[in-house]
């Protein structure tokens, strides 16, 4: 080991105190708050909020894929309008709100060790405009028409025209204008999550003592700025579109006998310029989830992270990858076979680091010291599902599996696993593990081992029958399939039970958010580290952390974030703040 | 898409460069201790406020990039038809130009600390700009009543929405700029005054950047250089 302090003692802090911004009043503390804790919770109940929104949304497309004919209030249009707005809100309002918008404002700085984000209010700014996006996206569902029906990818033409629920009403206008809203929301979150990881760390942490949580968060930030102004562009030019009757997407075409006012515009552009925010997107979600679990894993397993380095290129990797992916979205929009064999190549080069990752969670787990705590238990769960998803993504990577199985129950399925439940496995073992600072209690045990059960068992039946229907044809997007060929009897019977199982994953959730609650006031009490952690979020004089995160001076940080079971050390595990060094070295030779 | 690929490597150029000087091959595992030599890894010495406006001005950069590739795209397309782009435009580029000149002499004199000289500076700015936006208007009011309408063919489409998205964050500038201003007649403290001045400058620089690069995707330039570059390469 080396020490690397220098013989003259520590010169003192050069750090300059940022000016924090000190609430005067209930509103200002609670509401119009400036401190990136607030904001995130406010972030996150925000995005728990309209999550339930998409769940019961889910609830109602089971219910008329598994019993067709049964309930009259699910109308084809309807049906479009729920697959839509799942989709829209699971990715986008839910999983990416909740990664950066949640848990990015409360580990970046506590983590980092630094005071508040670099620009406070700009960080209220964002969640104020996210929320508003949020109300737009809710009001669709009260407006004439619905909201849109177009599924989750907008595509045009059929997205702004009258045969799509929503396409000539108010639902596409709410739904483009809600994403714009929410884009200008998230750039203004993301330059603070990006600056203060830049100029907001604390003196002795460098980039390389990072935690990998924050390594995962501040790369998909980077990413996420780089990629919605493409999402941007598409939404602004198909409003323009169709309020205002260009033809940037719209093609020549004619509805109900009429020839519409566009004119030779390209559907395919609007692929383009979506799928290049939409690949990144995936990577978005998964790249906080990455660095949070091999946080989990190393904390529950009392061990160090194996191969940190490679963790580290890894995500940047991936990071920089998955911008050169984005047609394998795209392979029967009847592409150049050589453009689709470079998608394809990219697309399979992307495994290298991916499996690096999951090589190195396994290699940490193993001979460690293995707590089977409610976040492990998802952190094991997460690697599990997130290698079945990607497996079957080796599959759709390539061109010619990819065209028959494309829009079958098979791509639902494979991107179920791989960016639903995979990342929300991770967002339930996040929130378990620091639920305790953020609230000072421990979540009820028995309830969340039932949750964690419940919900990866059941996530596994409802997902893993999907394969074997697409693999069978059955297509995905559709709301009536009795009269299909390929619908057998037992096909049926598939499709009844994944429903039941649904409607039983989504009562697990129920109980998950009733232990959230309960557990404020009745949970154990937690203390100020009780997963013995060594990051500094554990190392706050208080718990929950106060206004300014940490007393009087910012904490100095000596060693990486993963000192567990130091041989030498007193303690299994050695905070990043713990000055000195242990082990063998300073044993006499 | 071959605009906004260009302009990713040139930020994943930056970013890799700038990674390369953070250690990524240290060993953190075997490393304790608070050495001298990685002060300077702590963070950069650059005031947070200017990083903060560089990573902003990135994703404008790439907002820009990506209509510019949706314009060639759509360029290709048969029932293009370009445009002539008015007159007036080019008087709006000097007065834009003259806008970001004034911007950069109130650097200038904030740096010598003339209060002075920085209030006219950022005055000057702040009425060329919004001569620049009038301008504009009336550059599309000019192309309506020639019977250059938004939706009659998507090259009109794409000026309407390209100058209207520059026109939008020139007027975005226009707050921060009031607010420097409103601070350099109220008496704000010289070091925040010339960080503000330094920021202002900045952001119209980089907008009078896209600017030219826009009035030249307009005008064609961009698609004959383009071919030329090309010819070149084939």
């Amino acid at each position: 080991m080396v020490d690397i302090t220098p013989a003259d003692g520590i010169p003192p802090a050069e750090v300059a105190e940022m000016e924090l911004y000190h609430p005067h009043s209930w509103w200002t503390k609670y509401v119009f708050s400036q401190d990136a804790k607030v904001i995130a919770i406010q972030y996150s109940a925000t995005a728990t909020g309209i999550g339930l929104v998409a769940l019961v949304l889910s609830w109602l497309m089971r219910l008329q894929l598994g019993f067709p004919g049964t309930f009259d209030f699910i109308t084809p249009e309807a049906y479009y309008q729920f697959i839509t707005m799942h989709g829209m809100i699971m990715v986008i309002y839910l999983l990416t709100a909740l990664f950066l918008g949640g848990f990015g404002n409360y580990l970046i700085p506590l983590m980092v060790g630094a005071r508040d984000m670099v620009f406070p209010y700009v960080n209220m700014l964002s969640y104020w405009i996210y929320l508003l996006a949020v109300l737009v996206l809710v009001s669709s569902f009260f407006a004439p028409g619905g909201p849109t029906g177009a599924g989750w990818t907008l595509y045009p033409p059929q997205a702004i025209m009258s045969g799509t629920p929503g396409g000539q009403d108010w639902g596409i206008i709410l739904m483009l204008s809600s994403l714009i809203l929410f884009i200008i929301g998230f750039t203004m979150g993301g330059l603070n999550y990006v600056v203060t990881v830049l100029q907001g760390r604390t003196r002795g942490m460098t980039l390389m003592r990072l935690p990998l949580t924050v390594w995962g968060i501040f790369t998909a930030t980077v990413m996420a700025l780089l990629a919605f102004p493409a999402l941007f562009v598409a939404c602004v030019m198909m409003l323009f579109d169709r309020a205002l009757g260009t033809s940037f997407f719209m093609p020549a075409i004619s509805e109900m006998g009429e020839q519409l006012q566009h004119g030779g515009g390209s559907p395919i552009l609007f692929q383009h310029l979506f799928w290049f925010f939409g690949h990144p997107e995936v990577y978005i979600v998964a790249l906080p989830a990455f660095g949070i679990v091999s946080d989990l894993i190393s904390t529950h397993a009392r061990k160090n992270i194996f191969g940190y380095r490679m963790m580290v290129w890894a995500i940047v990797g991936i990071g920089a990858l998955s911008f050169v992916v984005w047609a394998h979205h795209m392979y029967v929009s009847g592409m150049h076979p050589y453009f689709g064999f470079f998608f394809a190549t990219t697309t399979l080069i992307i495994a290298i680091p991916t499996a690096i990752k999951v090589y190195n969670w396994v290699l940490t787990l193993w001979r460690g010291d293995i707590h089977l705590t409610i976040p492990m238990l998802f952190a094991l769960a997460f690697i599990v599902t997130f290698v079945n998803g990607g497996l079957t993504g080796l599959f759709l990577g390539n061109v010619v599996v990819d065209v028959p199985l494309s829009d079958t129950m098979f791509v639902v399925a494979h991107f179920h696993m791989v960016m639903g439940v995979a990342p929300i496995l991770v967002v339930f073992g996040a929130i378990y593990h620091w639920y305790p600072k953020v609230t000072g209690r421990m979540l009820n045990e028995t309830l969340g081992r039932f949750h964690f059960w419940a919900t990866f068992l059941g996530a596994y039946l409802i997902f893993f029958p999907m394969h074997y229907l697409g693999l069978m044809g059955v297509p995905r997007r559709y709301n009536e399939l009795t009269d299909m060929t390929v619908m057998t009897e037992s096909a049926h019977h598939l499709n009844s039970f994944i429903s039941i199982m649904a409607f039983i994953v989504g009562f697990a959730q129920i109980v998950f958010l009733f232990n959230l609650i309960w557990s404020i006031r009745h949970g154990r009490e937690a203390g100020g580290n009780p997963w013995r952690a060594t990051t500094l979020e554990w190392q706050t004089p208080q718990t929950p952390p106060a206004h300014g995160n940490f007393g009087k001076d910012l904490p100095i940080v000596y060693r990486w974030a993963y000192d567990y079971s130091v041989p030498g050390a007193k303690e299994d595990f050695i905070p990043q703040n713990v000055p000195g060094s242990f082990g063998p070295s300073k044993e006499p030779a | 898409m071959s605009v906004i690929i260009v302009f990713l490597f040139v930020i994943a150029g930056f970013a890799g460069w700038w990674l390369s000087h953070q250690r990524l091959m240290s060993r953190p595992w075997l490393e304790q201790g608070l050495a001298g030599d990685f002060v300077a890894l702590d963070r950069s010495a650059l005031p947070t406020a200017k990083i903060g406006l560089g990573v902003f001005l990135a994703v404008v950069g790439c907002l820009f990039a990506l209509f510019t590739s949706a314009y060639f795209m759509r360029m290709a397309l048969s029932d293009w038809q370009p445009l002539p782009l008015p007159r007036l435009l080019w008087l709006n580029t000097g007065v834009l130009v003259l806008s970001s000149v004034a911007l950069q002499c109130a650097v200038v004199a904030a740096r010598k600390r003339q209060i002075d000289m920085v209030r006219l500076g950022l005055a000057t700015a702040g009425l060329t700009a919004l001569a620049f936006l009038i301008g504009q208007l009336m550059a599309w009011r000019q192309l309506t009543e020639d019977g250059y309408l938004l939706s009659s063919n998507p090259a009109n489409s794409f000026f309407y929405l390209i100058t209207g998205m520059h026109g939008l964050h020139i007027l975005g500038g226009l707050v921060g700029l009031g607010r420097t201003t409103a601070g350099a007649w109220n008496g704000a403290r010289p070091e925040r005054l010339r960080l503000g001045v330094e920021l202002c400058a900045m952001y119209w620089h980089f907008l009078l950047f896209v600017w030219l690069a826009i009035f030249a995707l307009l005008a064609g330039w961009a698609a004959t250089f383009i071919d030329i570059c090309r010819q070149l390469l084939i």
